[in-house]
């Protein structure tokens, strides 16, 4: 693994999209940014912005780590990326619609069969169902990192229910407030239009029967839920209810919640709780969060979800290695974004590349998410990487192994000053039935451990507002940038 | 709106008022305690419904004991302590029912609070604490009131006030019925009437109504039928007939048995008499005033929340 390549550069390497950052950081005392910094967590505090943490011990209620140097990505390589995005996106659910229905792509064998009806997260309840204007997954987060000047790779996607885009907003709103005149010197991409694209997104998602004002609600696990306040937060923003299961029923397959006024009908469903939970009538009976009988009533073409269940087919890391293969079979285009070579330890001449170079790769389990049961060869010990070896060739089809990568670096505020850390980016990509929509930005989240490539909130990660900065900057950041190596 | 989102705000009001009317009886025992009736300390344990959980754990009611049950105990479900982790809990449930300065004196009640230990309220220090508990829900209601839609979910923050504070008051009467159906007038009477009066914030409020010593039957008037004082429980059953109304004008005339039982409840104190009450027993009427505020609040469940 070399040495990591900087997004802000320095020297006569600076980038010329944080010209006026770097000014700004050589200009202001390391106190004041302090004193900014405790200001950000007071905010986020006072607010209640909180990722609840269970079963650890301390706080449940903590603060993500928020750090006040905004990372900045240029609107040139930012169209470059949501180009990408959109095509794979669109190629994702393309790839749902085929698995649940034709399954073309599987009878043409340019995937694997066993891997998606064999795979845990196939539902079969969807099988021969077309889901209201044939979008399966309405709101995808697409985890990305980059690793030179024009190299960036899809590490995951996330078609299921990604989490962040709170992240997105709150952070952009706490920047606005504690930095205006570094705002004023800059030309960024707006984000708070997001609940409203959201909203656009999930009313176009509605049954055909419902109706010009469709009735939305966000389903939620609960306030145990790590990312309950972001439910509640997008339901604000949006002007829907926040429901828990408990507050919906099915009568004669139609979905209705309980109000002080009595039954009211629902049409659309943004659920942020898993498959195995949605339906003790369909799926996991043990299930106290979801509805009885709300896949009756989804069946019956009277209720839409989003996103639809059985999306986990199209986001397993054993599948994500077809993706590209899905960009050319549904699209007929080149993918515009690369892939991570990523090596399936159930085929055998992965599994004995992956065991013979445990040092140098990244194994992660094939359905895993949160960071957890992930091993970083280059940084384990050799216990460590014995204790995955034996696990890998116990259950060989649960683990794939990815090269290290040099994730890229932003300059971050640690204790020791301003250091290098790595990032990523999670982009919030919006599918209806005729668009895709992004809103330019998206959740960095940031390795604040020096040298830790894990981002993961719930393993001591934190974020960074995105600036995507159009391209003509003011004209006194351009008198500054002269000379220096433009990106 | 959402049956449970209701239901958290009705509790969100219950148990904001419940903190500060525990705090007000605090008020009264520790001052009563000077006077070396050693009586005050159980009945306010009494007046809680806090003397079965009390007696459990500690048999005897030493002050010490006492205050720490009522404030810290987290075992103790109407303790200080627990009513603002019940009100916050219940308001971070429906966080976007409330505004921005409502879930910020909640939050900080609960920051401020949730470290106490009795280093912060124990002897010398309770006066002061229950001065700071007292604030923190003037707090919280003045922003519900200055800031809050006039909609349902402040109706339902009102009604579970309103309600609260109608079973505080017939409790606290309740728990010294004895001194006011008799008249013998000695400096520790008299000080047992200044103390229910306190304990309802209402002392002063005597003195402007009545112009007048104090008197076992008015102080009885003054705190079932009287409708100008906030806390008599004609003011309160009152404020939960009128939000009830609201709700039901709000949703086209749609009433239930709750309407019905509030209604009543409100016209038998607004015409009721005094001495009638008196005459049957001022210990009996109450009682069945505190049973029919229970069954009040079970019909409003029953209507708003379960939906039968």
């Amino acid at each position: 693994m070399g040495a990591a390549f900087d997004e802000m550069g320095e020297g006569p390497q600076l980038r010329a999209a944080y010209a006026e950052i770097a000014r700004w950081l050589a200009a202001t005392p390391r106190e004041a940014l302090a004193v900014k910094r405790a200001e950000a967590e007071y905010l986020f505090r006072k607010v209640g912005i909180t990722f609840a943490v269970y079963g650890e011990g301390g706080d449940p209620e903590r603060l993500i780590p928020f750090d006040i140097i905004p990372r900045i990505i240029a609107r040139a390589e930012w169209e470059r990326l949501a180009t990408g995005l959109s095509q794979r996106v669109r190629a994702l659910n393309a790839f749902l619609a085929d698995a649940y229905g034709k399954g073309e792509i599987l009878k043409a064998g340019r995937i694997p069969a066993a891997l998606v009806t064999g795979n845990e997260q196939f539902r079969p309840e969807m099988a021969g169902f077309t889901p209201p204007g044939g979008v399966y997954t309405h709101i995808a987060g697409i985890d990305l990192v980059r690793t030179g000047p024009d190299e960036f790779y899809v590490l995951e996607d996330n078609c299921r229910t990604p989490s962040g885009v709170s992240y997105m907003l709150e952070n952009r709103e706490a920047m606005l407030r504690l930095f205006p005149r570094l705002f004023a010197a800059h030309r960024i991409a707006p984000v708070n239009r997001y609940p409203e694209e959201l909203l656009a997104t999930l009313k176009a998602a509605a049954p055909g029967k419902a109706g010009h004002q469709p009735t939305v609600v966000i389903l939620t696990p609960g306030h145990f839920n790590s990312a309950y306040y972001e439910h509640c937060f997008l339901a604000d923003e949006m002007g829907v209810e926040v429901v828990e299961g408990a507050d919906l029923f099915v009568d004669g397959d139609v979905v209705m919640m309980r109000t002080t006024a009595g039954p009211k009908r629902v049409d659309v469903i943004y659920r942020r709780i898993d498959d195995d939970y949605l339906d003790p009538e369909a799926f996991n009976p043990e299930s106290m969060l979801g509805v009885p009988g709300l896949m009756r009533a989804y069946r019956a073409g009277n209720v839409a979800l989003a996103n639809a269940p059985g999306c986990g087919i199209a986001d397993d890391k054993a599948v994500y290695p077809y993706v590209p293969e899905m960009i050319r079979f549904y699209l007929g285009e080149e993918p515009l974004l690369n892939n991570v070579p990523t090596f399936l330890c159930e085929q055998e001449d992965d599994r004995a590349h992956v065991l013979a170079n445990l040092d140098r790769l990244v194994v992660k389990l094939a359905q895993g998410s949160g960071g957890y049961g992930m091993l970083i060869g280059p940084h384990a010990t050799a216990a460590q990487r014995e204790e995955f070896r034996a696990r890998i060739i116990a259950n060989p089809s649960h683990y794939i192994a990815q090269p290290t990568l040099a994730l890229s670096t932003v300059p971050t505020l640690v204790e020791a000053g301003i250091a290098p850390r790595h990032v990523d980016l999670r982009p919030f990509v919006l599918s209806t039935k005729d668009s895709v929509r992004i809103v330019p930005g998206g959740l960095t989240r940031v390795a604040l451990r020096e040298g830790s490539l894990v981002v993961n909130s719930s393993q001591g990660g934190g974020t960074k507002d995105t600036w995507v900065l159009d391209d003509a900057p003011s004209v006194q950041v351009q008198s500054q940038s002269q000379g220096y190596v433009s990106c | 709106m959402l049956s449970r989102t209701a239901d958290c705000l009705f509790w969100l009001g219950r148990y904001t008022e419940r903190a500060a009317n525990v705090a007000r009886g605090l008020n009264v025992a520790w001052r009563m305690a000077g006077l070396g009736t050693g009586e005050e300390w159980r009945r306010l344990l009494v007046a809680t419904g806090c003397e079965p959980g009390f007696t459990a754990k500690h048999g005897e009611v030493t002050p010490e004991a006492a205050a720490d049950y009522l404030v810290r105990d987290p075992a103790n479900p109407s303790g200080i302590l627990s009513c603002f982790a019940a009100a916050r809990s219940n308001g971070r449930q429906v966080r976007t029912a409330l505004t921005v300065d409502m879930w910020s004196a909640l939050n900080e009640s609960w920051t401020q609070l949730r470290g106490t230990t009795e280093a912060d309220f124990g002897g010398e220090r309770l006066p002061g604490f229950i001065d700071r508990v007292r604030e923190r829900v003037l707090l919280f209601n003045g922003a519900a009131q200055d800031t809050m839609l006039r909609g349902e979910a402040f109706l339902f923050v009102r009604l579970g006030t309103a309600l609260e504070r109608a079973d505080n008051t017939a409790r606290l009467l309740d728990v010294r019925h004895d001194l006011l159906t008799h008249a013998p007038h000695g400096a520790a009477e008299y000080a047992q009437w200044q103390a229910i009066l306190q304990s309802a914030s209402a002392l002063r409020s005597y003195h402007w109504v009545y112009r007048d010593r104090l008197d076992p039957a008015k102080i009885a008037e003054l705190l079932i039928l009287r409708p100008e004082l906030p806390r008599a429980l004609l003011a309160c059953h009152a404020r939960v007939t009128e939000v009830l109304e609201a709700i039901a004008a709000g949703q086209g005339g749609r009433r239930g048995e709750c309407h019905r039982l509030s209604g009543e409840i409100t016209a038998s104190l607004r015409y009721g008499r005094i001495a009638d009450i008196l005459d049957g027993g001022l210990h009996e009427w109450l009682t069945r005033m505190i049973g029919r505020t229970a069954e009040l609040g079970e019909a409003i469940e029953a209507f708003y929340i379960r939906g039968e």
